[in-house]
């Protein structure tokens, strides 16, 4: 397959089906009717909030804002609309002051560090609100990011369950687009917003839509390095890729657990988390 | 008009909880029966769940009298055939992925899976024993055969069974969809479907298929029943992602009218494939 030719066009009806069947029913085996969001004005929060409204009924889900002091303005703005839009409860909870009461401790502390404490923070406000609304967290990072390890490991990649993992970002903006993110959202650069001026693709070095067509090449398709080259990818970018999605995969998995007994989770002692339901 | 109700179930299961999808069976057979089906078939491990694990020795059953939830199924089987899917354990504690077809309150066959797969997502030759008989088997409509999921993804069992007399194919399955582009239907859909068709056009026979739906953990389940008839074309179609009860009559006259059509049956060489089968295995080439 020549690049130029690589589609990564959805069938967003048959996606909408599979993802809110999978949140209704997973929320619901674990014995919860709720599902909670951090939702940043980004499209990829945007979506699992929609897709969470469609799945539990929009007063089954709760927004969960959380600014920080430098975040860009117009991203709780846009947050309030996709609230707004999916018709779901919502909280605003800024993060600043627990955010600077460490960092003020750490004066050290680079734009990285202080980027992971951010999204850190956001998760225990998330797990926070997931006890006291009784709602599950429901997890709103793509494929892309966790291939390429462009995640905070127990910020937010933190979940609960998480319906867009398998979906390119520039397969998740089709399925925005198909539901309902507000267009605003929909039309703005790609950024973690941890820090002023911050975008994915400034700090990642290339565009998601090159990334996307080489990733999905590489694992789904399962193209060799030197098939990814023939196929019009600068050999440097498949290397940095590859190498990327390599050095990032402690990410994806649990902790390994050394083995001393004769059953070790992990290893041998294997059941699904829907065990029994 | 030799007509033949077969009541294609596409259900959800709860993951280990046999006595839940037990009720479950019991309830969609009384649903059946009032539709007048003759025959009802559930997906692969029906009674269990797909992804079992380390919960496959624990819900092991003996196909016996004697086991209460088979009890159970046979007594219903008084009323209309069975066609359903579980763990069997044999006398020397292997385990099974495997299809029990019930009728008039009698065990009618077993089918054990003859094809584990053991690859992308799946691990069954990890948990499951390799079933290693292909047989066609005589109910009170006609000669059937039975196979369960990766077993017609080899066109060996398909085609023993035609040869062993099965003129209508009951293939169950738990199928994860996969395969995720611009079409309606998931590639994992499409590739079934195909098949199915496939092999109705080349056997002139009866093909049923259904699979399972719901979620289990990260991997769905698609349903999607189809029956197809001895020339090819499709008899009726379940939706996908949802659970149902599709109905395919089957009209068993279509098999003398498209074998009269079509005589593959008549005119297969199954000597010459003994022949040159056995010349290639002699070989070492498979």
């Amino acid at each position: 397959m020549d690049s130029a030719q690589i589609s990564l066009d959805i069938n967003t009806q048959l996606a909408r089906q599979i993802l809110t069947g999978f949140i209704r029913q997973e929320v619901r085996r674990a014995g919860f009717e709720r599902g909670v969001v951090g939702v940043s004005g980004g499209v990829d929060s945007a979506l699992t909030c929609f897709l969470a409204a469609e799945a539990l009924g929009p007063q089954n889900v709760l927004a969960v804002l959380m600014p920080y002091r430098s975040s860009a303005p117009d991203s709780e703005q846009h947050a309030l609309q996709v609230v707004q839009k999916a018709g779901v409860r919502h909280v605003l909870l800024p993060i600043t002051a627990m955010v600077d009461g460490l960092l003020g401790q750490l004066p050290q502390a680079d734009r990285i560090r202080a980027g992971n404490v951010m999204a850190r923070c956001r998760m225990i406000v998330l797990y926070d609100q997931s006890a006291e609304f009784q709602g599950l967290v429901i997890g709103t990072g793509n494929k892309t990011e966790i291939l390429l390890g462009y995640t905070t490991q127990y910020g937010d990649a933190a979940c609960a369950l998480n319906p867009v993992g398998d979906l390119y970002k520039t397969q998740l903006r089709q399925l925005a687009a198909a539901v309902g993110v507000p267009q605003a959202v929909l039309d703005k650069a790609p950024s973690a917003d941890l820090w002023a001026g911050q975008t994915d693709e400034g700090e990642l070095g290339f565009t998601y839509a090159e990334v996307d067509r080489l990733l999905y090449l590489m694992v789904d398709e399962r193209y060799s390095p030197e098939d990814c080259v023939r196929a019009g990818f600068k050999r440097e970018f498949v290397q940095a890729v590859l190498e990327r999605v390599r050095k990032q995969h402690f990410k994806r998995v649990m902790p390994p657990i050394a083995k001393l007994s004769n059953r070790t989770v992990g290893y041998d002692f294997l059941y699904l988390r829907d065990w029994g339901t | 008009m030799a007509g033949l109700r077969v009541a294609l179930v596409q259900m959800d299961t709860r993951l280990g909880d046999l006595q839940a999808n037990l009720e479950r069976h019991l309830e969609t057979i009384q649903e059946a029966r009032k539709q007048d089906a003759d025959l009802v078939v559930f997906p692969e491990l029906s009674l269990t769940g797909y992804l079992l694990q380390d919960l496959t020795p624990t819900l092991a059953l003996r196909p016996l009298p004697s086991e209460p939830v088979f009890a159970a199924l046979l007594k219903a089987s008084r009323q209309v055939d069975l066609l359903f899917g579980f763990v069997e354990v044999d006398s020397r504690h292997r385990f099974y992925n495997c299809a029990a077809y019930l009728s008039q309150g009698e065990l009618t066959h077993l089918h054990r899976k003859v094809y584990l797969p053991t690859y992308g997502l799946f691990d069954e030759g990890r948990f499951f024993a390799w079933g290693d008989q292909v047989r066609a088997f005589d109910t009170r409509f006609g000669r059937f055969g039975a196979l369960i999921c990766e077993d017609f993804w080899h066109a060996a069992p398909p085609y023993l069974l035609w040869l062993d007399g099965a003129d209508v194919l009951l293939f169950i399955s738990a199928s994860p969809g996969r395969g995720l582009n611009r079409e309606p239907a998931l590639e994992s859909t499409r590739w079934v479907e195909r098949i199915n068709q496939a092999y109705a056009s080349l056997f002139t026979a009866f093909v049923c298929s259904t699979g399972r739906v719901g979620y289990e953990d990260g991997l769905n389940f698609w349903g999607g029943a189809t029956a197809h008839d001895p020339d090819g074309e499709l008899i009726c179609k379940g939706p996908y992602h949802e659970p149902a009860l599709v109905l395919a009559e089957l009209d068993l006259d279509q098999l003398r009218r498209s074998r009269a059509r079509l005589p593959v049956l008549r005119d297969e060489r199954t000597a010459l494939v003994q022949r040159e089968l056995t010349r290639i295995l002699n070989a070492g080439r498979a």
